[in-house]
């Protein structure tokens, strides 16, 4: 039974929220954490990043900013702590510090302090309502159940973590090109699936009509149980979808998903992918095909992907006099492979999502940055955890304590403390490509945006 | 705009006369007779209440126009052609004082004029578009030929994708910032690229209905300002009434004060469920009995509804609480949804009374992996239709004819037949709210209860 981890505000109340079991797992420990925000967890760059510019002196900067964005905090025994707010960058780290929750999560930033909300919550004109969020993206690999065989529920392995990594290409890619967005944060979630956070002015602007037709234009698995079609193609495709199908989702399919999946080994596996074609006479013929196949091994080749070529080379054969056959190939392949979005997440500005560098409390992993370029890379099983890095801090200080040399003393000083850890490498990235490039197009944007209201007035004053 | 008792009404210069459709920026400067006021309104009313009508039954876009045509004519009409205009500005701006009121009338005066404005606007002939489209002051810029050959094989991948014709060499496509355009992002419709969006001539209408409808929402907000700090107590023995009256005759009821709380107690429910609960929330309710678990949509979708039927707060919050201890147990229930449902009672939170979903709130809800909610009559296949139907007691003659409706995308009517079917008797008024099922229902099985005990 899988439970979604959402928290939404004033409209619907979403409180699903995952059951603590009586065992602490492995790598977790709330006594850690105490040490982890004291000495890893990045406050000063969660602080630089959520103020866009607006710390600095420049006078065109709104020094309310910060103030007005919404934290939420769980603490140890799920009690749960909305509507956080802090004035400055030591305001928030002494709270962290002191009150240590398991969970922080991230809402808009609102029209005024949400501290002061009740003042003006009256009246039907929604005076406190959120100004600015993150065009935000939550992808759970549970959502992908009834298309991989390996793991299901909470658990992931490496043979269906990739259905996670193709999800990011295609996004990734769409953001970028066809949105024009630069400023994109990819977040490991901490357990079973990936975060995303676009930061562009634009896209913290939107509005939730705008959010939900971005959603919308991403959506392409239309079903749940009850139906039987989950994807249907009823005319070529658009040139987001060929892109996405040429470049990332055909290759995935065919060379890596149908064998780690054996997704044609079994009666039962290639009869669901036979429920996505709607010809009698095409699955019979398949079907005939693959029962007697079954105890005659012919080749060498795998038989995922023999059967994979002979439903291909079926359905393509000859003229289709089917309509819904044309597009049944790509439509299995985005079937099982097209990323799959939580769209209420995406649609409303309100909706809360966990922070960057916290710590799963099941896993004990950190929600470290993913590289999009490289997303490949990223092993669920090897994110470093809460206990690896707290022994590192420990490797690190005793090696400190033995090493007596005056000559790296020092150095050691200046060192951050997560320098010494695996964290090192993930708060480098996420400084030098995410928080580096938005501050500066954050000042940019300030400065012109300046310049362009002081001229404005000159020009209203003239005589 | 002056409202005056007796005098014939006097027009000065109308706005925005050149083009066939108004803009409604300002109230005209035009004295209005006080029948007038009423009437005019009145006739819009009935067009715009003949639109909803039309898109709570699935009609295509082709059909609307059609019916636009059809109802704009039959009703807008004034005897002397030349005010015409002036009848659509008086009747749109006195119908803003009348929806201007709640957040509900707000938001479906909003649907139902712009649904009209779109409509309209697409009637019109290509000259009035582009003059409405210069005045309408869009950020919007045509692309150049360089562009256009760019472009060109992006372009005819969407036009194919909808069965649309190929652009051709002249064809002007206008580049616009993909938020200006949500409903062609949202259905893939157009070709975006670096943030702009590539829109075709016969979709600059999207552009147009955004602008529009952002306007008029402003509008409204301001004009319920200008209504309760003085209109209204200015007006109260000559326009107010009438105000007041015009909103009534509109909406039906949206049975969110349920008369009789603690009709129904929590034993009559699986009784219930199998006589007059709708598809959609039987299926909601035999999956919850199923599981012992809902996820959020159908939480609130069957929440909301069983509150419509007149389950008393107490009663739902043991009825979930018992049907979700089995899968998380009673503590955890109380910890994480017990809120919710107080929250749905308006006990938490903002304490607002949430009415229960119509069925144009459920057929357009988006039920994903997991979700039982929605309309199962748009959701479900064939084949999971028919068995759940068979269930509830349609026969195979009734089946046919409720297939044949939803394969024509007329869900409520689908779910009409199946009521006609399994209660023997027949529903003219159609179903338009599962609470409306409900009732119905319920009156027609009460006496036979009754007469049975």
């Amino acid at each position: 039974m899988t439970k979604e981890e959402s928290k939404n505000g004033s409209d619907d109340m979403l409180i699903d929220g995952p059951k603590q079991g009586n065992v602490i797992p492995d790598g977790f420990n709330p006594n850690y954490l105490k040490v982890y925000y004291g000495r890893l967890f990045p406050h000063a760059d969660i602080f630089k990043w959520m103020s866009y510019g607006n710390d600095g002196r420049h006078p065109a900067c709104d020094k309310s900013y910060f103030g007005r964005r919404e934290f939420s905090f769980t603490l140890d025994n799920d009690i749960y702590l909305r509507f956080q707010s802090f004035n400055s960058e030591s305001e928030l780290e002494n709270s962290i510090k002191e009150k240590c929750p398991s969970k922080i999560d991230i809402g808009p930033v609102y029209s005024v302090d949400p501290a002061k909300r009740h003042a003006y919550a009256q009246g039907g004109d929604n005076v406190f309502a959120p100004v600015e969020r993150e065009l935000i993206f939550d992808i759970d690999i549970t959502d992908y159940d009834d298309v991989r065989y390996c793991c299901s529920g909470a658990d992931v392995c490496l043979e269906c973590w990739p259905l996670m990594t193709v999800a990011i290409k295609v996004i990734d890619t769409a953001l970028r090109d066809d949105f024009g967005f630069d400023h994109i944060l990819w977040v490991y979630s901490g357990r079973r699936g990936v975060h995303c956070w676009v930061c562009d002015g634009k896209a913290r602007r939107l509005t939730n009509e705008q959010r939900g037709a971005i959603a919308d234009y991403f959506r392409v698995y239309k079903g749940n149980e009850n139906s039987n079609k989950k994807v249907s193609f009823p005319g070529p495709l658009h040139p987001f979808l060929v892109r996405s199908y040429t470049e990332v989702l055909r290759e995935f399919f065919e060379e890596k998903l149908l064998l780690s999946q054996n997704l044609f080994s079994t009666e039962e596996r290639y009869e669901k992918i036979l429920s996505m074609i709607p010809d009698e006479s095409v699955t019979s013929e398949l079907r005939g095909k693959w029962q007697e196949n079954r105890r005659s091994s012919n080749s060498k080749e795998d038989i995922n992907f023999f059967r994979w070529e002979q439903l291909k080379n079926t359905l393509q054969s000859g003229k289709q006099k089917v309509q819904g056959l044309r597009r049944c190939v790509e439509e299995i392949v985005f079937a099982f492979t097209y990323p799959r979005l939580d769209m209420e997440v995406s649609k409303h500005r309100n909706h809360l999502l966990k922070a960057p560098f916290c710590v799963h409390p099941k896993t004990g992993r950190v929600c470290i940055p993913i590289d999009p370029k490289d997303c490949e890379e990223l092993d669920p099983t090897t994110v470093p955890t809460l206990s690896e890095l707290l022994r590192e801090l420990n490797t690190g200080d005793s090696r400190m304590d033995v090493d007596n040399a005056t000559l790296t003393l020092p150095m050691f000083f200046l060192v951050a403390e997560w320098e010494k850890t695996s964290l090192g490498k993930s708060i480098r990235f996420f400084r030098s490509s995410f928080l580096q490039p938005l501050l500066k197009s954050c000042k940019e944007e300030m400065e012109s945006g300046y310049k362009a209201k002081i001229q404005q007035t000159k020009n209203s004053l003239s005589w | 705009m002056e409202i005056v008792r007796s005098q014939r009404s006097r027009t000065n210069t109308p706005n925005d006369s050149v083009s066939t459709l108004p803009l409604y920026r300002y109230a005209p400067q035009l004295e209005v007779r006080l029948e007038d006021f009423e009437v005019f309104a009145m006739d819009r009313l009935r067009v715009l209440k003949g639109i909803s009508d039309a898109l709570a039954r699935g009609k295509r876009p082709e059909e609307m126009e059609n019916l636009v045509r059809d109802l704009w004519k039959a009703n807008m009409r004034h005897p002397e052609a030349s005010e015409d205009v002036n009848k659509d500005i008086i009747s749109h701006f006195v119908l803003r004082l009348v929806y201007c009121r709640t957040e509900d009338l707000r938001k479906w005066f909003l649907s139902m004029e712009t649904a009209l404005y779109r409509y309209r606007f697409l009637l019109g002939s290509s000259e009035a578009k582009r003059a409405l489209m210069e005045e309408f002051d869009l950020p919007c810029k045509a692309i150049s030929r360089t562009e256009f050959e760019n472009a060109k094989e992006k372009l005819e991948q969407v036009a194919r994708s909808f069965d649309q014709p190929l652009p051709t060499a002249d064809a002007i496509f206008y580049k616009v910032p993909f938020e200006e355009v949500p409903e062609l992002v949202a259905g893939r419709r157009v070709y975006i690229h670096k943030g702009h969006a590539y829109v075709a001539m016969h979709q600059v209408v999207s552009l147009v209905v955004t602008q529009f409808r952002s306007n008029l929402s402003k509008a409204l907000i301001l004009t319920n300002r200008k209504w309760t700090s003085t209109i209204r107590e200015q007006e109260k023995d000559r326009l107010t009434p009438i105000v007041e009256a015009l909103s009534m005759s509109y909406l039906g009821p949206d049975y969110s004060q349920t008369k009789e709380f603690g009709e129904i107690s929590i034993k009559d429910l699986d009784q219930l469920a199998r006589s007059s609960f709708p598809l959609c929330m039987r299926h909601l309710f035999d999956k919850l009995r199923e599981d012992h678990h809902l996820k959020h949509g159908g939480r609130m979708q069957l929440g909301l509804f069983l509150k419509g039927v007149g389950l008393r707060m107490e009663d739902a919050l043991a009825f979930w609480k018992a049907e979700f201890s089995h899968k998380v147990g009673a503590e955890r229930f109380d910890k994480e949804y017990a809120y919710s449902i107080r929250h749905n009672y308006g006990k938490e939170g903002k304490r607002t009374d949430y009415t229960p979903y119509s069925c144009q709130k459920i057929i357009s809800s988006t039920p994903g992996v997991g979700d039982h909610h929605g309309c199962p009559y748009r959701h479900f296949s064939e084949e999971n239709l028919r068995a759940a139907l068979g269930r509830m007691g349609v026969g195979s003659r009734a089946m046919e004819d409720v297939v044949d409706k939803v394969r024509n995308r007329h869900y409520q009517l689908a779910c009409t037949l199946t009521f006609e079917a399994v209660h023997s008797s027949s529903c003219d008024a159609g179903i338009n709210h599962p609470n409306q099922y409900f009732s119905d229902s319920h009156k027609i099985l009460q006496p036979k209860n009754n007469n049975a005990a």
